[in-house]
Protein backbone atom coordinates (compact mmCIF):
# COMPACT_ATOMS: atom_id res chain seq x y z
CA UNK A 1 0.00 0.00 0.00
CA UNK A 2 0.92 3.55 -0.94
CA UNK A 3 1.38 5.83 1.97
CA UNK A 4 1.23 9.46 1.88
CA UNK A 5 4.27 11.31 1.99
CA UNK A 6 4.71 12.83 6.14
CA UNK A 7 5.39 16.37 4.50
CA UNK A 8 2.66 17.03 2.48
CA UNK A 9 0.26 15.27 5.12
CA UNK A 10 2.12 17.90 7.90
CA UNK A 11 1.27 20.69 5.77
CA UNK A 12 -2.40 20.04 5.53
CA UNK A 13 -2.02 19.66 8.95
CA UNK A 14 -0.75 23.06 9.79
CA UNK A 15 -3.39 24.77 7.54
CA UNK A 16 -5.84 23.21 8.85
CA UNK A 17 -4.96 24.47 12.32
CA UNK A 18 -3.45 27.98 11.62
CA UNK A 19 -6.75 29.64 11.94
CA UNK A 20 -8.23 28.04 15.12
CA UNK A 21 -4.94 29.20 17.33
CA UNK A 22 -5.07 31.86 19.57
CA UNK A 23 -1.94 33.94 20.66
CA UNK A 24 -1.71 31.93 23.99
CA UNK A 25 -2.53 28.76 22.24
CA UNK A 26 1.08 25.79 23.35
CA UNK A 27 1.88 23.38 21.93
CA UNK A 28 2.67 20.16 23.48
CA UNK A 29 4.10 17.23 21.51
CA UNK A 30 3.78 13.24 22.90
CA UNK A 31 7.28 11.43 22.69
CA UNK A 32 8.64 10.74 20.31
CA UNK A 33 6.32 11.18 17.02
CA UNK A 34 4.86 13.33 18.36
CA UNK A 35 7.23 16.05 19.78
CA UNK A 36 8.81 15.85 15.82
CA UNK A 37 5.36 16.81 14.77
CA UNK A 38 4.88 19.02 17.42
CA UNK A 39 8.74 20.88 16.66
CA UNK A 40 7.35 20.87 12.99
CA UNK A 41 4.23 22.73 13.19
CA UNK A 42 5.69 25.24 15.78
CA UNK A 43 8.46 26.27 13.17
CA UNK A 44 5.56 26.22 10.33
CA UNK A 45 3.19 27.69 12.01
CA UNK A 46 6.19 30.08 13.50
CA UNK A 47 4.90 30.76 16.89
CA UNK A 48 6.78 32.27 19.63
CA UNK A 49 4.55 30.29 22.36
CA UNK A 50 6.83 27.80 24.51
CA UNK A 51 6.82 24.45 23.42
CA UNK A 52 6.35 21.47 26.33
CA UNK A 53 6.99 17.46 25.63
CA UNK A 54 5.80 15.05 27.30
CA UNK A 55 7.07 11.37 28.09
CA UNK A 56 3.73 9.42 28.93
CA UNK A 57 5.66 6.16 30.20
CA UNK A 58 4.75 6.48 33.87
CA UNK A 59 1.09 6.96 32.85
CA UNK A 60 0.45 4.38 30.97
CA UNK A 61 -1.98 1.50 31.50
CA UNK A 62 0.15 -1.53 30.36
CA UNK A 63 2.57 -1.15 33.15
CA UNK A 64 1.60 -4.44 34.42
CA UNK A 65 1.38 -6.11 31.37
CA UNK A 66 4.79 -4.80 29.74
CA UNK A 67 6.94 -3.01 32.64
CA UNK A 68 8.38 -0.15 32.36
CA UNK A 69 9.49 1.54 29.26
CA UNK A 70 13.22 1.02 27.88
CA UNK A 71 13.60 4.51 27.13
CA UNK A 72 11.90 7.29 29.57
CA UNK A 73 12.80 10.70 28.47
CA UNK A 74 11.64 13.53 31.02
CA UNK A 75 8.64 15.40 30.43
CA UNK A 76 9.10 19.46 29.50
CA UNK A 77 6.41 21.17 29.99
CA UNK A 78 7.88 25.13 30.03
CA UNK A 79 4.91 26.89 31.18
CA UNK A 80 1.98 27.25 33.18
CA UNK A 81 -0.51 24.41 32.86
CA UNK A 82 -3.08 26.70 34.72
CA UNK A 83 -5.70 28.41 32.67
CA UNK A 84 -3.32 27.19 29.89
CA UNK A 85 -4.77 26.68 25.84
CA UNK A 86 -3.14 23.28 25.09
CA UNK A 87 -2.86 21.83 21.52
CA UNK A 88 -1.97 17.91 22.17
CA UNK A 89 0.59 16.76 18.94
CA UNK A 90 0.93 13.15 18.57
CA UNK A 91 2.01 11.41 15.15
CA UNK A 92 -0.72 8.77 14.96
CA UNK A 93 -3.92 8.28 16.65
CA UNK A 94 -4.91 4.67 17.36
CA UNK A 95 -6.75 3.69 20.28
CA UNK A 96 -6.75 6.52 22.11
CA UNK A 97 -5.10 5.39 25.49
CA UNK A 98 -1.86 7.29 24.88
CA UNK A 99 -3.95 10.44 24.32
CA UNK A 100 -5.80 9.42 27.71
CA UNK A 101 -2.56 9.04 29.09
CA UNK A 102 -1.01 12.27 27.91
CA UNK A 103 -4.17 14.21 29.43
CA UNK A 104 -4.30 12.89 32.88
CA UNK A 105 -0.07 13.64 32.62
CA UNK A 106 -1.21 17.36 31.83
CA UNK A 107 -3.56 17.67 34.73
CA UNK A 108 -1.03 16.56 36.89
CA UNK A 109 1.07 20.26 36.04
CA UNK A 110 -2.09 22.18 36.35
CA UNK A 111 -5.86 22.65 35.29
CA UNK A 112 -5.81 23.92 31.48
CA UNK A 113 -8.31 26.32 30.51
CA UNK A 114 -8.52 24.12 27.44
CA UNK A 115 -6.64 20.75 25.32
CA UNK A 116 -7.27 20.26 21.87
CA UNK A 117 -5.69 17.27 19.82
CA UNK A 118 -3.56 17.35 16.50
CA UNK A 119 -2.62 13.87 14.91
CA UNK A 120 -1.11 13.50 11.74
CA UNK A 121 -2.58 10.34 10.81
CA UNK A 122 -5.81 8.80 12.70
CA UNK A 123 -5.81 4.82 11.74
CA UNK A 124 -8.94 4.61 13.43
CA UNK A 125 -9.37 1.23 15.99
CA UNK A 126 -10.43 3.62 18.87
CA UNK A 127 -10.91 1.69 22.27
CA UNK A 128 -11.66 4.88 23.70
CA UNK A 129 -13.99 8.02 23.56
CA UNK A 130 -11.19 10.00 22.18
CA UNK A 131 -11.90 12.15 19.17
CA UNK A 132 -8.81 14.28 16.93
CA UNK A 133 -9.67 17.87 17.27
CA UNK A 134 -6.97 17.81 14.03
CA UNK A 135 -5.83 15.57 11.95
CA UNK A 136 -3.50 15.33 8.56
CA UNK A 137 -4.89 12.41 7.24
CA UNK A 138 -7.31 9.45 8.10
CA UNK A 139 -7.23 5.87 7.60
CA UNK A 140 -8.31 2.46 8.54
CA UNK A 141 -5.48 0.33 8.98
CA UNK A 142 -5.11 -3.16 10.39
CA UNK A 143 -1.49 -2.71 11.14
CA UNK A 144 0.58 -0.48 12.48
CA UNK A 145 2.38 2.74 11.31
CA UNK A 146 5.09 4.06 12.36
CA UNK A 147 6.85 7.83 11.88
CA UNK A 148 10.62 7.91 11.05
CA UNK A 149 13.07 11.00 10.93
CA UNK A 150 16.38 10.75 9.60
CA UNK A 151 19.73 13.11 10.36
CA UNK A 152 18.35 16.23 8.37
CA UNK A 153 14.82 15.89 9.83
CA UNK A 154 12.66 14.78 7.14
CA UNK A 155 9.52 12.84 8.05
CA UNK A 156 8.70 9.58 7.19
CA UNK A 157 5.61 7.36 7.63
CA UNK A 158 6.13 3.40 7.08
CA UNK A 159 4.14 0.25 7.92
CA UNK A 160 5.30 -1.89 10.24
CA UNK A 161 6.23 -4.90 8.99
CA UNK A 162 7.50 -3.61 5.50
CA UNK A 163 11.01 -3.91 4.13
CA UNK A 164 12.38 0.05 3.29
CA UNK A 165 11.24 1.12 0.17
CA UNK A 166 13.15 3.19 -2.40
CA UNK A 167 12.35 6.77 -1.74
CA UNK B 1 24.60 -12.93 42.02
CA UNK B 2 22.53 -13.70 38.99
CA UNK B 3 19.31 -14.29 41.20
CA UNK B 4 18.79 -10.67 40.96
CA UNK B 5 18.05 -10.60 36.98
CA UNK B 6 15.23 -12.94 35.88
CA UNK B 7 15.43 -15.11 32.72
CA UNK B 8 13.96 -12.45 30.76
CA UNK B 9 17.35 -10.06 31.48
CA UNK B 10 15.09 -8.36 33.69
CA UNK B 11 16.22 -7.09 37.22
CA UNK B 12 13.83 -8.98 39.53
CA UNK B 13 15.27 -7.47 42.79
CA UNK B 14 18.17 -5.10 43.70
CA UNK B 15 20.18 -6.76 46.60
CA UNK B 16 24.15 -5.76 45.31
CA UNK B 17 25.31 -3.57 42.29
CA UNK B 18 28.15 -6.31 42.13
CA UNK B 19 27.71 -8.39 38.95
CA UNK B 20 24.77 -5.38 37.62
CA UNK B 21 25.70 -4.87 33.96
CA UNK B 22 26.52 -0.87 32.82
CA UNK B 23 23.80 -0.82 30.63
CA UNK B 24 21.64 -1.78 33.67
CA UNK B 25 23.26 0.69 35.66
CA UNK B 26 22.96 3.73 33.07
CA UNK B 27 18.94 2.25 32.32
CA UNK B 28 18.56 2.84 36.53
CA UNK B 29 19.83 6.62 36.40
CA UNK B 30 18.22 7.79 32.80
CA UNK B 31 14.89 6.78 34.47
CA UNK B 32 15.56 8.43 37.70
CA UNK B 33 16.37 11.55 35.40
CA UNK B 34 12.61 11.55 34.75
CA UNK B 35 11.67 10.94 38.26
CA UNK B 36 13.43 14.54 38.92
CA UNK B 37 11.25 16.53 36.72
CA UNK B 38 7.99 14.45 38.17
CA UNK B 39 9.35 15.87 41.42
CA UNK B 40 9.75 19.48 40.54
CA UNK B 41 5.69 19.87 39.33
CA UNK B 42 2.58 20.78 41.26
CA UNK B 43 1.65 17.52 41.65
CA UNK B 44 4.93 15.55 42.94
CA UNK B 45 2.98 11.89 42.22
CA UNK B 46 2.41 9.55 39.33
CA UNK B 47 0.30 6.86 39.28
CA UNK B 48 2.22 4.06 38.12
CA UNK B 49 2.33 1.78 41.28
CA UNK B 50 -1.04 2.43 42.32
CA UNK B 51 -2.59 -0.52 44.37
CA UNK B 52 1.17 -1.95 45.09
CA UNK B 53 2.00 -2.62 48.57
CA UNK B 54 5.16 -1.78 49.46
CA UNK B 55 6.49 -3.05 52.70
CA UNK B 56 9.63 -1.09 54.44
CA UNK B 57 11.97 -3.74 56.96
CA UNK B 58 14.04 -1.99 58.94
CA UNK B 59 15.54 -4.59 61.30
CA UNK B 60 17.78 -1.61 62.12
CA UNK B 61 17.28 1.98 62.91
CA UNK B 62 17.53 4.22 59.92
CA UNK B 63 15.59 7.57 59.45
CA UNK B 64 17.14 9.24 56.17
CA UNK B 65 16.60 5.90 53.91
CA UNK B 66 13.96 4.59 55.80
CA UNK B 67 12.24 8.04 55.06
CA UNK B 68 13.06 8.37 51.52
CA UNK B 69 11.90 5.11 50.27
CA UNK B 70 8.74 5.92 51.41
CA UNK B 71 8.38 9.29 49.89
CA UNK B 72 9.81 7.65 46.48
CA UNK B 73 7.04 4.71 47.07
CA UNK B 74 4.12 7.30 47.75
CA UNK B 75 5.62 9.61 44.63
CA UNK B 76 4.48 6.58 42.52
CA UNK B 77 1.40 5.88 44.14
CA UNK B 78 1.68 2.71 46.50
CA UNK B 79 0.84 1.88 49.81
CA UNK B 80 3.70 1.55 51.92
CA UNK B 81 3.92 -0.07 55.38
CA UNK B 82 6.43 1.27 58.08
CA UNK B 83 7.77 -1.95 60.19
CA UNK B 84 10.35 -1.21 62.58
CA UNK B 85 10.85 -5.12 63.01
CA UNK B 86 13.79 -4.81 65.94
CA UNK B 87 10.79 -3.17 68.40
CA UNK B 88 8.38 -5.93 67.29
CA UNK B 89 8.32 -9.81 66.55
CA UNK B 90 11.66 -10.37 66.48
CA UNK B 91 11.93 -9.48 70.86
CA UNK B 92 9.17 -12.02 71.01
CA UNK B 93 11.79 -14.67 68.78
CA UNK B 94 9.90 -14.62 65.36
CA UNK B 95 12.27 -15.47 62.84
CA UNK B 96 13.40 -13.67 59.71
CA UNK B 97 11.79 -15.70 57.64
CA UNK B 98 8.34 -16.42 59.17
CA UNK B 99 7.86 -12.59 59.38
CA UNK B 100 8.44 -12.29 55.26
CA UNK B 101 6.09 -15.26 54.93
CA UNK B 102 3.40 -13.65 57.25
CA UNK B 103 3.77 -10.36 55.76
CA UNK B 104 3.72 -11.83 51.93
CA UNK B 105 0.52 -13.79 53.38
CA UNK B 106 -0.83 -10.10 53.58
CA UNK B 107 -0.49 -9.70 49.96
CA UNK B 108 2.92 -7.00 49.84
CA UNK B 109 4.11 -6.69 46.46
CA UNK B 110 8.13 -5.60 47.60
CA UNK B 111 9.94 -5.57 50.61
CA UNK B 112 12.30 -2.88 51.26
CA UNK B 113 14.88 -4.33 53.83
CA UNK B 114 17.19 -3.01 56.14
CA UNK B 115 19.48 -5.96 58.65
CA UNK B 116 22.26 -5.62 60.23
CA UNK B 117 23.56 -9.00 58.81
CA UNK B 118 25.17 -9.09 55.94
CA UNK B 119 23.07 -11.31 53.69
CA UNK B 120 20.12 -10.64 55.04
CA UNK B 121 18.12 -9.22 51.77
CA UNK B 122 19.78 -12.22 49.83
CA UNK B 123 18.36 -14.92 52.30
CA UNK B 124 14.44 -13.03 52.00
CA UNK B 125 14.60 -12.86 47.99
CA UNK B 126 15.58 -16.93 47.92
CA UNK B 127 12.71 -17.27 49.53
CA UNK B 128 9.77 -15.22 48.61
CA UNK B 129 6.81 -16.04 45.91
CA UNK B 130 7.92 -15.35 42.46
CA UNK B 131 5.46 -11.99 42.16
CA UNK B 132 7.56 -10.27 45.42
CA UNK B 133 10.61 -8.15 44.61
CA UNK B 134 13.12 -7.51 47.14
CA UNK B 135 15.47 -4.23 47.38
CA UNK B 136 18.37 -4.41 49.87
CA UNK B 137 18.49 -0.83 52.26
CA UNK B 138 21.31 -2.02 53.59
CA UNK B 139 22.95 -5.27 54.78
CA UNK B 140 25.50 -5.53 57.62
CA UNK B 141 28.75 -4.62 56.00
CA UNK B 142 28.04 -6.23 52.43
CA UNK B 143 25.93 -3.33 50.47
CA UNK B 144 23.71 -0.54 49.98
CA UNK B 145 23.06 -0.57 46.38
CA UNK B 146 20.49 2.35 46.50
CA UNK B 147 22.57 4.87 47.93
CA UNK B 148 25.52 3.85 45.51
CA UNK B 149 23.02 4.47 42.79
CA UNK B 150 21.98 8.03 44.23
CA UNK B 151 26.24 9.06 44.38
CA UNK B 152 26.49 8.01 41.09
CA UNK B 153 23.06 9.68 39.83
CA UNK B 154 24.53 12.84 41.57
CA UNK B 155 28.23 12.08 40.16
CA UNK B 156 26.45 12.27 36.57
CA UNK B 157 24.59 15.19 37.00
CA UNK B 158 27.65 17.08 38.38
CA UNK B 159 30.45 16.13 36.00
CA UNK B 160 28.42 14.41 33.19
CA UNK B 161 30.41 11.49 32.40
CA UNK B 162 32.57 8.71 34.52
CA UNK B 163 35.05 8.01 31.77
CA UNK B 164 38.01 10.26 32.63
CA UNK B 165 36.97 11.04 36.81
CA UNK B 166 39.33 10.38 39.86
CA UNK B 167 37.46 9.53 42.82
CA UNK B 168 38.25 9.16 46.30
CA UNK B 169 36.40 7.04 48.99
CA UNK B 170 37.57 8.45 52.41
CA UNK B 171 36.82 7.27 56.01
CA UNK B 172 36.04 3.92 57.12
CA UNK B 173 35.85 1.47 54.70
CA UNK B 174 36.58 -1.62 56.72
CA UNK B 175 32.93 -1.55 57.82
CA UNK B 176 30.95 0.39 55.16
CA UNK B 177 28.82 -1.33 53.16
CA UNK B 178 28.07 2.14 51.56
CA UNK B 179 31.50 1.93 50.25
CA UNK B 180 31.50 -1.30 48.95
CA UNK B 181 28.40 -0.56 46.57
CA UNK B 182 30.43 2.87 45.61
CA UNK B 183 33.37 0.80 44.45
CA UNK B 184 31.38 -1.88 42.40
CA UNK B 185 29.18 1.12 40.94
CA UNK B 186 32.24 3.82 39.85
CA UNK B 187 34.63 0.63 38.40
CA UNK B 188 31.05 -0.71 36.85
CA UNK B 189 30.46 2.59 35.43
CA UNK B 190 34.16 2.90 33.84
CA UNK B 191 35.37 5.38 36.53
CA UNK B 192 39.21 4.93 35.42
CA UNK B 193 40.82 5.77 38.90
CA UNK B 194 39.37 4.99 42.42
CA UNK B 195 41.02 5.57 45.74
CA UNK B 196 39.83 4.21 48.50
CA UNK B 197 41.85 6.51 51.75
CA UNK B 198 41.84 5.89 55.43
CA UNK B 199 43.95 4.66 58.33
CA UNK B 200 45.48 0.95 58.22
CA UNK B 201 42.97 -0.41 61.19
CA UNK B 202 39.73 0.78 58.47
CA UNK B 203 41.42 -0.57 55.26
CA UNK B 204 40.47 -4.11 54.88
CA UNK B 205 43.39 -6.35 53.45
CA UNK B 206 43.49 -7.32 50.07
CA UNK B 207 40.94 -4.02 49.04
CA UNK B 208 43.24 -3.42 45.36
CA UNK B 209 41.92 -6.71 44.21
CA UNK B 210 38.41 -4.59 44.14
CA UNK B 211 40.44 -2.22 41.13
CA UNK B 212 41.16 0.43 43.84
CA UNK B 213 43.95 1.90 44.84
CA UNK B 214 44.74 2.55 48.66
CA UNK B 215 46.27 5.62 50.02
CA UNK B 216 46.97 6.30 53.97
CA UNK B 217 47.72 9.74 53.63
CA UNK B 218 44.52 12.31 52.81
CA UNK B 219 47.06 15.17 51.44
CA UNK B 220 48.76 12.66 48.97
CA UNK B 221 45.43 10.66 48.07
CA UNK B 222 43.13 14.03 47.15
CA UNK B 223 45.58 15.05 45.10
CA UNK B 224 43.69 15.96 41.70
CA UNK B 225 40.60 13.98 42.68
CA UNK B 226 36.90 15.14 41.14
CA UNK B 227 34.39 13.72 43.26
CA UNK B 228 35.51 12.94 47.24
CA UNK B 229 32.98 10.66 48.74
CA UNK B 230 33.28 11.14 52.12
CA UNK B 231 32.09 7.94 54.73
CA UNK B 232 30.48 8.60 58.30
CA UNK B 233 33.13 7.43 61.09
CA UNK B 234 30.76 4.97 62.90
CA UNK B 235 31.59 5.91 66.54
CA UNK B 236 31.48 2.22 67.84
CA UNK B 237 34.65 1.64 66.26
CA UNK B 238 35.95 3.87 68.60
CA UNK B 239 35.42 1.70 71.17
CA UNK B 240 37.37 -1.03 69.46
CA UNK B 241 40.72 0.03 70.04
CA UNK B 242 40.50 0.86 65.85
CA UNK B 243 41.29 4.81 66.53
CA UNK B 244 42.62 6.90 69.52
CA UNK B 245 40.49 9.38 69.39
CA UNK B 246 37.67 11.49 67.54
CA UNK B 247 40.37 14.22 67.76
CA UNK B 248 43.10 12.73 66.43
CA UNK B 249 40.86 11.10 63.65
CA UNK B 250 39.98 14.39 62.28
CA UNK B 251 43.39 15.86 62.97
CA UNK B 252 44.63 13.21 59.85
CA UNK B 253 41.40 12.44 58.08
CA UNK B 254 38.84 15.07 58.92
CA UNK B 255 37.61 17.11 55.36
CA UNK B 256 38.75 20.56 56.29
CA UNK B 257 39.36 23.76 53.63
CA UNK B 258 42.83 23.42 53.75
CA UNK B 259 43.03 20.02 52.55
CA UNK B 260 40.07 19.80 49.92
CA UNK B 261 42.22 22.88 48.56
CA UNK B 262 44.48 19.61 47.32
CA UNK B 263 41.47 18.27 45.26
CA UNK B 264 41.01 19.80 42.17
CA UNK B 265 38.97 23.19 42.59
CA UNK B 266 35.72 21.96 40.93
CA UNK B 267 36.05 18.68 43.08
CA UNK B 268 32.36 18.15 44.58
CA UNK B 269 32.10 17.23 47.93
CA UNK B 270 29.63 14.11 48.79
CA UNK B 271 28.25 12.25 52.26
CA UNK B 272 26.08 9.91 52.66
CA UNK B 273 24.94 10.97 56.02
CA UNK B 274 24.43 11.13 58.78
CA UNK B 275 27.50 13.39 59.07
CA UNK B 276 29.37 13.99 61.63
CA UNK B 277 30.63 17.33 62.06
CA UNK B 278 34.15 17.78 63.20
CA UNK B 279 34.85 14.00 63.31
CA UNK B 280 34.80 13.26 59.56
CA UNK B 281 34.22 16.91 57.82
CA UNK B 282 35.02 20.19 59.10
CA UNK B 283 31.32 22.31 58.86
CA UNK B 284 33.08 25.65 56.47
CA UNK B 285 32.97 22.08 54.06
CA UNK B 286 29.89 20.65 54.90
CA UNK B 287 28.09 23.74 54.08
CA UNK B 288 31.00 24.98 51.81
CA UNK B 289 30.42 25.53 47.87
CA UNK B 290 31.48 22.33 46.94
CA UNK B 291 29.64 20.71 48.93
CA UNK B 292 26.36 18.38 47.29
CA UNK B 293 25.37 16.50 50.01
CA UNK B 294 21.66 17.98 50.15
CA UNK B 295 21.44 17.81 46.10
CA UNK B 296 22.44 13.39 46.71
CA UNK B 297 19.34 13.85 49.48
CA UNK B 298 16.88 15.21 46.54
CA UNK B 299 18.32 12.48 43.89
CA UNK B 300 17.87 9.51 46.65
CA UNK B 301 14.19 10.16 46.03
CA UNK B 302 13.95 9.81 42.36
CA UNK B 303 16.35 7.08 42.11
CA UNK B 304 14.57 5.15 44.29
CA UNK B 305 11.20 5.58 42.42
CA UNK B 306 13.35 4.38 39.36
CA UNK B 307 14.48 1.45 41.13
CA UNK B 308 10.94 0.46 42.88
CA UNK B 309 9.36 1.26 39.18
CA UNK B 310 12.07 -1.22 37.03
CA UNK B 311 11.73 -3.99 39.40
CA UNK B 312 7.83 -3.80 39.65
CA UNK B 313 7.45 -4.07 35.78
CA UNK B 314 9.32 -6.49 35.53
Amino acid sequence: MELPRASDILGTLAESIRNKLTEDTVLVGIHTGGAWIAEALHRMLGLSTPLGMLDISFYRDDFEQIGLHPEVKPSDIPFDVDGADILLVDDVLYTGRTVRAAINELFDYGRPARIRLAVLVDRGGRELPIEPTFSGFHLDLDRPIDLLRNENGELELRLRGHAKTDQ
Amino acid sequence: MQRQINKNGELQHLLTIEGLPPSMLHHILDTAESFVSVTEREVKKVPLLRGKAIFNLFFEPSTRTRTTFEIAAKRLSADVINLNISASSQSKGETLLDTVNNLSAMHADMFIVRHAMSGAAHLIADHVAPEIHVINAGDGRHAHPTQALLDMYTIRHFKRHFHELKVAIVGDIMHSRVARSQIHALTTLGVPEVRVIAPKTLLPKGVEHLGVHPYHDLAKGLKDVDVLLMLRLQNERMQGALLPSAQEYFKYYGLTPEKLALAKPDAIVMHPGPMNRGIEIDSAVADGPQSVILPQVTFGIAVRMAVMSILAGS
